[in-house]
């Protein structure tokens, strides 16, 4: 078991897999979010309520999703680092982080497209959108800090540890501004896209989170590999390799 | 063979008089944060309006914004000059709980700006219209508040004390890990002010104080290593 995970942190086996790995995840991720596209804007209903507004739900909510789960990622590939001292873990963080910030853009960009039809503005401060809000500072603020060390491994490591305080601090943010939208705000505002939603309309969202999904595993398979290169670009290895 | 070690209560208290007594000789650094924060809400009446009624509404949330910049100021040098002439190396080598140390460092540095702008936020916040039934709350709030902020502020400056320029980057690193400090303390204040018990948000901020105080610690201290190491 040991031998075989120690194996998986060397970068010539993870650079070899990531490669393997890139197309399938790529590919899949393409049938499914073809797949989710054609079922959510075409054969979905509409909402009784939106129109065929509402469809912009199918990139909003996996976005919204993607952007707190590669956090996630991030944070625990940021943790292996830095107990277990696996270069290969740290360097996985560094190419989640602007995978991540991008969905979290995506979410807000999308959320505040469609709030301008529902709500009538681009902008309300809403909990969800204002906890997404400040979970892009919170990525911001940790490619800020790994960019301004010339040495990479410090880079790494003091990172690693902002990741983690930010995971610990992820939960207190996202409930903190729960609890000041409901305190400020009527709840009508929000409820809007939270009513029951029908089995027709969640099925291609969910095909859509799993497209999703892969495209990350896709999207990080890559970025990864780069990664690799950058770090080991003197390595014996890869001279061997090229 | 047995090592004499200087017990890690001693060593921590040590280390708090040694700061406060350099505070006491570098006073001008003391007081500035406090200048800052009164010039920042001076700022505020004189970009919305004057009318004391008006400002009495965004009043605590003024005050803790404002608090919440000039103790940020206060922290960027922190740890500087003790990482760049070595005193921190020697800490890591001492043998003590680092992570004690640099608590009591992280306290002394409260007691010279967190405190103060607490002291102050009364003054402050009559400027800004809020009645004397408030101060309470807000002095309270503050307390709980800039305790916690100065803990956050310890580990971001443990980060970035390597870093050229890292002001601006310790501001970008803290400032969104406060903000459920600023929702709580500025809502505990309006709540008072509305006649509602502030009880709610003020736990809620002794609860984040407890939590920061106690994994704060671990957190600087892994920062501190990683700045001293190489």
């Amino acid at each position: 078991m040991w031998t075989w995970f120690h194996k998986l942190a060397s970068p010539p086996h993870a650079y070899r897999i990531l490669g393997n790995l890139a197309p399938w995840f790529g590919w899949a991720s393409l049938a499914l979010i073809l797949v989710a596209s054609w079922w959510g804007l075409v054969k979905a209903p509409a909402d009784y309520q939106q129109g065929d507004g509402f469809r912009i739900l199918y990139v909003h909510a996996p976005s919204a999703w993607m952007s707190m789960f590669a956090y996630v990622v991030m944070a625990v590939a940021a943790g292996v680092g830095l107990v277990w001292r696996i270069k290969l873990a740290h360097a996985a963080a560094a190419a989640v982080a602007p995978i991540g910030a991008s969905f979290t853009f995506l979410a807000l960009a999308t959320g505040s497209i469609w709030g301008k039809p529902m709500w009538g503005t681009w902008w309300v401060w809403d909990a969800r959108l204002t906890s997404e809000l400040l979970l892009l500072f919170l990525y911001l603020g940790y490619m800020a800090l790994r960019a301004s060390f010339d040495d990479p491994q410090r880079a790494d490591r003091a990172s690693a540890v902002l990741a983690l305080v930010g995971v610990i601090n992820v939960p207190i943010i996202h409930y903190s501004v729960d609890w000041w939208t409901t305190l400020h705000q009527p709840a009508s505002v929000t409820k809007l896209d939270k009513p029951s939603i029908q089995i027709a309309m969640l099925i291609p969202l969910f095909i859509m989170i799993a497209g999703f999904q892969l495209y990350f595993g896709w999207a990080v398979s890559r970025r990864l590999r780069g990664e690799i290169l950058r770090r080991e670009r003197n390595a014996n290895w890869l001279k061997e390799a090229s | 063979m047995t090592a004499v070690r200087t017990p890690t209560l001693a060593a921590v208290k040590l280390v708090f008089k040694r700061d406060l007594t350099l505070a006491w000789r570098r006073w001008d650094e003391v007081t500035q944060p406090l200048i800052f924060y009164v010039v920042v809400t001076t700022m505020f009446p004189l970009a919305t309006t004057p009318d004391l009624s008006a400002l009495s509404k965004i009043g605590g949330g003024v005050v803790w914004v404002a608090a919440l910049l000039a103790s940020l100021l206060a922290l960027e040098a922190l740890f500087r000059a003790d990482v760049e002439d070595g005193t921190t190396e020697q800490w890591v080598l001492s043998g003590q709980p680092l992570g004690y140390l640099l608590l009591a460092k992280v306290a002394a540095h409260w007691v010279l700006t967190g405190l103060p702008l607490v002291i102050m936020s009364p003054i402050v916040g009559t400027g800004l219209g809020l009645p004397t039934s408030a101060w309470g709350v807000l002095m309270l709030s503050l307390l709980l508040g800039t305790g916690t902020l100065s803990i956050l502020g310890g580990i971001g400056a443990a980060l970035t004390v390597g870093v050229r320029r890292g002001s601006v980057l310790l501001s970008l690193l803290v400032l969104p890990l406060a903000m459920p400090l600023l929702i709580f303390g500025a809502r505990a204040v309006a709540m008072q002010m509305d006649g509602d018990s502030p009880a709610g948000p003020l736990q809620l901020l002794a609860a984040i104080f407890f939590l920061a105080l106690s994994l704060g610690p671990l957190a600087m201290s892994a920062a501190i290593r990683i700045s001293v190491e190489n």
